[in-house]
């Protein structure tokens, strides 16, 4: 039987139906109330998370890591939620991640704090993130990561992982069109940036989240404080300024409104 | 340092025919070529594929110097030997700017590349040009919530160009001499083996990313209606039908593709990848259409990229009356659509 060491690496985020307004600090572009906004496990990463979950729930001796730059506070405020959700141990770096931080530093964090988990075991070490992010959306923190840890067998967009009777996996990544990429991994080490993958979230168990928050706290507590170098520049960073008219249409037949879009749908 | 970069690299793999480029190169080659029109500055075009030299002779009017990695090892997308390759060409052409299509192929892999080069990247460039203080690069940050200009100072820079962002370079096709470039293939790089594309069956094949129309659904599709029943077999033919007659793509909302894992009635044909959104995708299309959809804005920032927008529902205070559409129809989607699918179908 196959074991695994999943280390999932997970932002946190503004959650998704707030107002972002930016604002200059002195470190450069912020939100405005940002240590004030609820936040929110970013949900590429959620889902990695669930679907570690899911994979070390299915091979006995499997343990699943959460690897997290935030800042500590809100990090503690979004664990009291995600850790009712799946079992693992919080490895938390405080650091003033947001989407203007430089994924190059964050990546470069998140590795040295990866290498700092003494129980890994590398052939059997998997690492999960999202494929994207709620922040930066740049798709690139996972990939470096994987190059830090030398780890050469990468999949991005990943929607299933299945493991095979002789321990290969195959992957399936989303690629244009809404077709899907399929490849067979021989087994571990290997990075995984999922996408949405297919699995629901999970509903919250209090007995997960009890026993999760045993080792959260002192996790949170002991949190060392992480450097996040600012590589880029930014020139301007403004909200798009783009409000439409509407044009609201109440009391028109359908088969008015149906003749108007056809029209509007058969202009070029 | 130089603001002006004078060694530009333009990077791009065949694509599936394998004998052409993708679309998206020839948009971020038209983005390259302009950034290599400032005095001195280079421009070199580097290929991957199992056969490059039909490709580089689509680009030969470039005049550029084409370097290309090729071999069946090339032929399809594998991070250890695309990496492999786009580090080998990297290595021989040491460039400061490094301009390449937004592929999935390129970026599952260029973000690593980068660090062995002791460079970084920037993906989902919507806009790279020159200007007085350097290279500039636009792109958006938190879901298409906010917009900004960046500039780097690490080199080499990557900069994966957004497909749909810039007019694609035209030029005539001729005979290209290709340097080529041999990279070593390890079994240590073979670990993982292509199997295929996993593609959708033909009559399900939703997500057109070149129509004119994106068509999104709802939640709405699925709730029960006037009379207090779903009418979800219904919701799935007409709105099939109207794919079939319009030529749309179809989108969801969130809330509508969620409902498969929470064992409601859903629309058969509609999974994660249709979603548009904060946690879905933000297609390119001229015009859009949503029907039985709020509106919310984790929605909507989904929608930054299709430029006339149209709504059809029950609530004249949903979200797209708010300032999120051009015309918002209070109307029944169930009644309007079969009708606007039937005037389509005579067209």
């Amino acid at each position: 039987m196959n074991t695994y060491h999943i280390v999932v690496c997970a932002g946190i985020v503004p959650d998704p139906l707030q107002t972002l307004e930016p604002v200059t600090t002195p470190a450069g572009p912020a939100l405005k109330n940002e240590m004030m906004l609820p936040a929110v496990l970013d949900p590429w990463s959620a889902h990695a998370l669930y679907e570690a979950s899911n994979l070390a729930a299915h091979f006995s001796g499997s343990k699943v890591w959460l690897v997290s730059a935030a800042p500590k506070a809100k990090l503690q405020q979004v664990m009291m939620n995600i850790a009712q959700k799946a079992s693992f141990e919080l490895v938390p770096v405080d650091a003033p991640a947001n989407g203007f931080a430089d994924a190059h530093s964050v990546a470069r964090t998140l590795s040295e704090t990866i290498e700092s988990i003494a129980a890994l075991d590398r052939s059997s070490l998997l690492i999960f993130g999202g494929w994207e992010s709620a922040s930066r959306g740049a798709g690139v923190t996972m990939q470096l990561v994987g190059e830090h840890l030398a780890i050469r067998d990468q999949f991005h967009g990943v929607d299933r992982l299945t493991v095979q009777p002789d321990g290969s996996f195959e992957v399936l990544e989303r690629i244009e069109g809404g077709r899907h990429l399929v490849s067979v991994c021989q087994g571990p080490p290997a990075v995984l940036g999922w996408a949405t993958g297919n699995l629901p979230e999970p509903k919250n168990n209090p007995q997960v989240g009890m026993s999760n928050m045993r080792t959260i706290m002192p996790a949170l507590q002991k949190a060392k404080a992480g450097c996040l170098p600012q590589n880029v520049r930014y020139v301007s960073v403004n909200p798009p300024k783009q409000q439409r008219l509407t044009r609201v249409i109440k009391d028109r037949s359908p088969d008015d409104i149906a003749a108007e879009l056809a029209d509007w749908i058969a202009e070029n | 340092m130089e603001l002006m970069p004078k060694n530009i690299l333009f990077l791009a793999h065949v694509d599936e025919s394998g004998t052409a480029l993708p679309k998206a190169a020839f948009e971020a080659l038209g983005a390259a070529v302009e950034l290599a029109a400032v005095p001195d500055s280079v421009l070199t075009i580097g290929l991957i594929g199992e056969n490059v030299q039909d490709s580089a002779n689509a680009l030969a009017s470039t005049r550029a110097r084409i370097i290309g990695v090729s071999g069946v090892e090339f032929a399809r997308p594998r991070y250890s030997t695309d990496a492999a390759a786009a580090e080998a060409i990297c290595r021989a052409v040491r460039p400061e700017i490094v301009i390449a299509p937004a592929t999935s192929r390129f970026l599952r892999v260029l973000p690593g590349v980068a660090y062995r080069l002791k460079g970084e990247v920037d993906t989902h460039a919507t806009s790279i040009e020159a200007a007085a203080s350097g290279i500039l690069a636009k792109r958006w940050f938190y879901r298409q919530r906010v917009e900004a200009v960046i500039q780097r100072d690490a080199r080499p820079w990557f900069l994966l160009l957004d497909p749909g962002c810039h007019e694609p370079w035209a030029g005539a096709a001729g005979a290209a001499h290709v340097e080529s470039i041999e990279v070593a293939v390890s079994a240590d790089l073979q670990r993982t083996s292509f199997v295929g594309i996993h593609v959708p069956n033909s009559d399900a094949q939703t997500i057109r990313p070149d129509a004119k129309l994106l068509f999104v659904a709802g939640a709405g599709w699925c709730k029960k209606q006037g009379d207090s029943k779903t009418h979800v077999p219904e919701a799935e033919t007409t709105i099939l039908e109207f794919l079939q007659n319009s030529g749309a793509s179809l989108g969801g909302s969130k809330s509508l593709v969620d409902q498969s894992g929470e064992n409601q009635a859903v629309l058969a044909f509609m999974t994660h990848l249709n979603q548009v959104g904060q946690t879905g995708s933000t297609p390119r299309h001229p015009k859009g259409l949503s029907t039985c959809c709020h509106g919310e804005e984790p929605h909507v920032v989904g929608w930054r990229f299709i430029n006339e927008r149209r709504a059809i529902n029950l609530d004249p205070n949903c979200g797209w009356a708010r300032g999120k559409a051009d015309v918002l129809y209070v109307a029944d989607a169930f009644r309007v659509l079969p009708k606007l699918s039937a005037l389509l179908a005579k067209k």
